[in-house]
């Protein structure tokens, strides 16, 4: 068991806890963090095989996980910005009622 | 060796918390510590740029438009009542969770890794940025771009007061 084994079995825990959030809970916010927990579990295998691959170019992993965090934080806004949108339309923000396309 | 373990055990078990709470004020405040931890990791694997812009990007900055959004989207104290087929959906949720989870462990374990280098990459700040600037100038500009249409759009889709009658 290297560490790079370590860090692949965090990451994939994460993923999981992320994963099982966002198919469980009917709240939107919690489904929008649990794909945020999914997003960050996926940087950190970048991280891990920057670490410990045979990286060809040195800092390619750094640079593949700045810009997923930009558009992580994209999302978010967007995704809450979302959330607010439907709050204001239906007055609570559950999903299984949200099942209109119409304004 | 010894840190990453407890590194990992505090995030998991913070992220574990935190999904598992009825109240989302705990909820978020408990996934901070989840994003800190995800920072420790990055500072532990020597990725100190990035450990950074973590602090600040979610520690910081997405906590608090998730604080926000349960704020502006709270009604009641007991705001998230458990609908009767919610057991169901969670215990099935659960197995295809420890399903994948199952087949990723299995994958990674199985896999022969090629053995590192020595010493770990050192990258500093300085030469970061030459390459983002450089051979990566052209990500960085769509990467600003996606930004500013995220942020208009996000304030035009928020603020929306619905006037059909009255699109202006």
């Amino acid at each position: 068991m290297t560490p790079l084994h370590l860090c692949l079995l965090l990451s994939a825990a994460l993923f999981t806890l992320g994963l099982i959030a966002a198919l469980t809970r009917s709240n939107s916010i919690l489904v929008l963090l649990g794909v945020e927990l999914m997003l960050n579990a996926a940087n950190l295998n970048f991280i891990a095989f920057w670490r410990y691959g045979p990286s060809p170019a040195p800092a390619t992993g750094m640079i593949f996980v700045l810009f997923a965090i930009a558009i992580a934080a994209a999302e978010a806004a967007v995704g809450l910005a979302l959330v607010i949108a439907i709050y204001r339309h239906q007055k609570n923000i559950r999903l299984q009622e949200a099942n209109r396309l119409k304004g | 060796m010894i840190s990453l373990v407890i590194i990992a055990a505090l995030t998991l078990a913070s992220a574990a918390f935190a999904l598992t709470r009825r109240n989302l004020i705990h909820a978020a405040l408990l996934l901070i510590f989840t994003w800190a931890g995800i920072a420790a990791f990055y500072l532990w694997a020597g990725a100190e740029f990035v450990a950074f812009a973590q602090i600040l990007i979610y520690v910081g900055a997405v906590s608090m438009i998730v604080l926000f959004a349960v704020l502006l989207t709270k009604r009641t104290l007991a705001d998230a009542p458990i609908e009767p087929s919610s057991h169901r959906r969670a215990f099935l949720a659960v197995i295809a969770g420890g399903a994948i989870f199952g087949l990723l462990a299995f994958a990674i374990t199985q896999t022969h890794f090629v053995p590192p280098p020595d010493r770990a990459p050192v990258v500093e700040v300085r030469q970061l940025g030459f390459q983002l600037m450089g051979s990566h100038a052209a990500s960085l500009l769509v990467a600003g771009v996606i930004l500013t249409v995220t942020l208009l759009g996000a304030t035009i889709i928020a603020a929306n007061d619905h006037n059909r009658e009255d699109p202006s």
